[in-house]
């Protein structure tokens, strides 16, 4: 005859999995759905295939049924919406953290407006409002180089992967990659080489894979990719439509995209190869000012104006993920995560940087230091400290 | 769970262990269900129900996979055969399985003997043909490359190998049910969709729990932060030249095939690992590849030509294996080199190694030995003075290798001077 279902049984097996999100139990829980859901339709479809039922049976088989399927909608609904957060209820909370200043570098004269790290995990170039670009040996903070724009407003600088040269632009529309030399005679913006060309300022440059080519972002509202050599546009990515603030390349194993966001609220995720737009994200309700992957490659963080941030997974294409609290009004300038990615360092520009949880969604500190608004914020290359760059013209190492 | 299995393992206290026939190959590290039962009473000193019970969570989870009916998924106390599954596959590291990993998987059973795949997979093959068909040619061309790797194995490796690929993907994509074909999959499809997002989320939370002791700023690092006690001793034990890394490092090889390459130590050991296997051209054909897709634009037309003599001719002194589909195109290709000329052959020998080689890498002795052999670093006394700070040295640029590289015959004295104290303000 019939299997004889036991809905309660099943069921209370079911609800376990709302209240322990262990990965294991999906794996069961998806056979258990589908016994279910066979279970749940056997009636019918063994009524479909003979002829003659008793009504009765017929009536009774499928109220059995539509009960069963309610029940499962309403286990399906508690799924929907999956957020990180409630998955990460049975991670271990972080304990407090504290992180001092260990290093202060001071030297501009103005604004500092952006900053990378070297391979070499010491290392640092910073540019600034007034032109000058700096790259210094931040453990010992001492200055290395100095190189004096021919603009104001350098809101972009790059360390080239090899830590010969570095890269920088801003209202001039240009990048300009400049080889470290260590002649102290030689004047190293004569050996400037002019890379990129926008018809905007220059809002963000990155070097790939290696030396020999730079990612750009304008405020003409489209990235490029250059041949350091020739100076020639290798691939140009045009989507936003509003400047482009920030961009950053993804960590993965084929090495081909990257993400950028701007001031039309939309985070782009492209393709370098083909110059398509792959994936886009639309949830900020201000301009975004910086972006970041995660360590897996797999999401990225976005810090916006509208004071929070958020992290986008990939695969899922959507946000998974809110970190602002009521106390913070001001926007977020820049992001960047620890190297497990459980921490996410946000610079704001109420001259702070809050440190939240990733998964947990939560702060987990607060840094105070900054005497003006936080314009820039990088994790080191082996995740031993960050450092952030501020209006207060100097820039601060904290572990 | 896996502790369980770790003592089950366990030379001396573990399982007892038999030889499984199967006709006339001899399969070693089999056992009987009976035993895994005799042994968890014994073990735990439980009551043989509850030891059934365990067995049987064993089994459901994949630590454990029965050789006589693969698809019935339970312990029995009696004299059935079963094995253990290797770590690479177990739930609670390999996952979440893909798409494309279980689109191959199918397409090598369907390959090797036609009308092998049963009801369910060739279902699910077709489903999975129409969504990722956009990549179908790769998971054809990876399913025949595996083969053929594997036709190259003794015997019984060969048979232990796919019988743990099986019972992996038993697990992870169970048997539908025929009666709930059509309603299921209408009806149970945006579950599914929830429940990968689920997935998805989860995979958050493990990358964080596995990289977390390889987090200076949350763990600490050892000997100690360098920013915080001006003791760099731990960037130079970390260095890429050192000759003995830290074991925290070479753990990180393990995490993933990235981590692996991306550490040129790493990289090192791979080869010396792949030359014992005769198959070093592998990685030194997808350096190359990386050097024409991130080199100077002007040198792209000679480097392809020197990839094409090296390891593409016909009778290249280091021919890579590249099924013909691949190195047709990729052939045509040359005829106009461009930066991305060589990407689907660079693609293809990079998943070949991740799938074949890596996975043997960290079984290997190499690798076992380097692992045990790894230093784990004291961590330093903080000094008795904490005020009293050390003095911090300055480190040679890295401007300062490239260039007296370069300057190799030329005496360029300025430099040197320049880089030999601490560099002179500006």
């Amino acid at each position: 005859m019939y299997p004889s279902i036991h809905p309660s049984i099943h069921l209370s097996t079911l609800t376990s999995i709302s209240s322990s999100p262990v990965i294991i139990y999906v794996h069961l829980a998806v056979q258990q759905l589908q016994t279910l859901c066979f279970l749940a339709n056997f009636p019918l479809a063994k009524m479909a295939a003979q002829e003659v039922q008793p009504s009765e049976t017929i009536a009774k088989l499928k109220s059995e049924s539509e009960a069963l399927k309610t029940k499962l909608e309403e286990e399906r609904a508690k799924l929907h919406d999956v957020e990180l957060h409630q998955v990460a209820e049975k991670v271990d909370p972080l304990g407090q953290f504290v992180m001092k200043t260990r290093r202060t570098l001071k030297g501009h004269g103005n604004k500092v407006l952006c900053m990378d790290w070297c391979k070499d995990k010491r290392r640092i170039v910073s540019s600034s409002q007034d032109g000058k670009v700096i790259v210094w040996d931040a453990f010992t903070t001492n200055k290395e180089h100095a190189v004096t724009m021919p603009c104001t407003w350098v809101m972009a600088c790059a360390y080239a992967p090899s830590g010969c040269a570095v890269a920088c632009g801003g209202l001039d529309n240009k990048c300009s990659v400049y080889p470290l030399s260590l002649d102290k005679n030689e004047n190293l913006a004569a050996k400037k080489k002019s890379v990129a060309m926008h018809t905007n300022y220059l809002s963000a440059c990155s070097f790939t894979n290696s030396d020999m080519q730079i990612l750009t972002s304008s405020g003409d509202g489209t990235c490029a990719l250059w041949d350091v050599e020739s100076g020639q546009l290798l691939q140009s990515f045009h989507g936003h439509a509003a400047d482009v603030l920030c961009l950053d390349l993804a960590p993965s194993e084929t090495g081909n995209t990257f993400v950028s966001g701007g001031c039309d609220k939309k985070a782009n995720v492209w393709d370098m190869r083909s110059g398509q737009c792959i994936q886009s994200f639309e949830t900020h309700e201000s301009d975004i000012n910086s972006v970041r992957y995660y360590p897996s490659g797999d999401a990225f963080a976005s810090g916006s104006d509208d004071a929070t941030c958020r992290l986008y997974d990939l695969r899922a294409d959507r946000e998974v993920a809110i970190y602002s609290k009521e106390s913070i009004i001001f926007g977020a300038s820049s992001v960047d995560f620890s190297l497990s990615g459980r921490l996410l360092f946000g610079g704001y520009n109420d001259y702070t940087i809050n440190v939240w949880d990733v998964l947990k969604g939560t702060r987990v500190s607060i840094l105070f230091g900054h005497e003006n608004r936080v314009s820039t914020l990088r994790v080191s290359p082996d995740g031993t400290a960050f450092c952030s760059g501020s209006w207060d013209h100097t820039l601060r190492v904290r572990e | 769970m896996e502790r369980v299995i770790v003592s089950m393992q366990d030379p001396d206290m573990g399982m007892k262990m038999r030889n499984q026939r199967l006709l006339i190959t001899v399969i070693p590290h089999a056992m009987t269900g009976r035993d895994i039962v005799d042994w968890l009473i014994q073990k735990y000193t439980i009551t043989e129900e509850e030891a059934l019970h365990i067995g049987n969570f064993l089994v459901k989870y994949g630590y454990i996979y029965p050789l006589k009916e693969p698809r019935n998924l339970c312990l029995k106390q009696d004299e059935t055969p079963y094995r253990f599954q290797t770590p690479y596959y177990w739930t609670s590291t390999r996952w979440p399985a893909s798409e494309l990993d279980y689109a191959i998987y199918l397409a090598k059973k369907n390959i090797r003997k036609q009308g092998e795949l049963i009801e369910y997979e060739k279902e699910c093959y077709n489903a999975l043909h129409k969504r990722i068909n956009h990549t179908w040619d790769f998971v054809v061309m990876q399913a025949r490359e595996q083969l053929r790797a594997s036709k190259q194995r003794r015997k019984a490796d060969r048979i232990v190998l796919e019988c743990q690929e099986q019972a992996y993907w038993l697990i992870n994509r169970p048997p539908v049910s025929r009666y709930s074909d059509v309603m299921l999959y209408m009806w149970c499809l945006p579950l599914k969709n929830k429940l990968c997002m689920f997935v998805w989320v989860c995979s958050f939370v493990k990358y964080c729990e596995q990289y977390q002791d390889h987090d200076p700023i949350m763990q600490g690092c050892l000997p100690s932060n360098p920013w915080i006690t001006d003791d760099i001793m731990y960037w130079n034990m970390n260095s890429e030249t050192v000759t003995m890394p830290t074991k925290l490092r070479v753990e990180r090889w393990s995490f993933s095939f990235m981590e692996l390459l991306n550490d040129p130590l790493g990289r090192k050991e791979l080869l010396t690992y792949l030359e014992k296997e005769f198959s070093a051209e592998n990685l030194c054909f997808w350096q190359a590849c990386e050097e024409v897709r991130h080199g100077e634009a002007s040198k792209i037309a000679a480097k392809v030509d020197e990839v094409y003599k090296q390891f593409l001719a016909p009778g290249a002194s280091r021919w890579v294996n590249i099924d013909s589909k691949t190195m047709e195109k990729t052939l045509e290709g040359i005829k106009h080199p461009h930066r991305f000329v060589l990407d689907d052959a660079q693609m293809h020998i990079y998943f070949l190694m991740k799938k074949d080689s890596y996975p043997r890498y960290l079984k290997s002795e190499l690798y076992k030995n380097l692992l045990a052999k790894a230093i784990v670093p004291q961590e330093t006394k903080k000094s008795v003075f904490p005020f009293m700070r050390r003095q911090r040295h300055s480190s040679p640029s890295p401007a300062l290798v490239t260039q007296t590289a370069e300057d190799n015959g030329k005496a360029k004295p300025s430099a040197a001077k320049a880089n030999a104290g601490t560099a002179s303000q500006i």
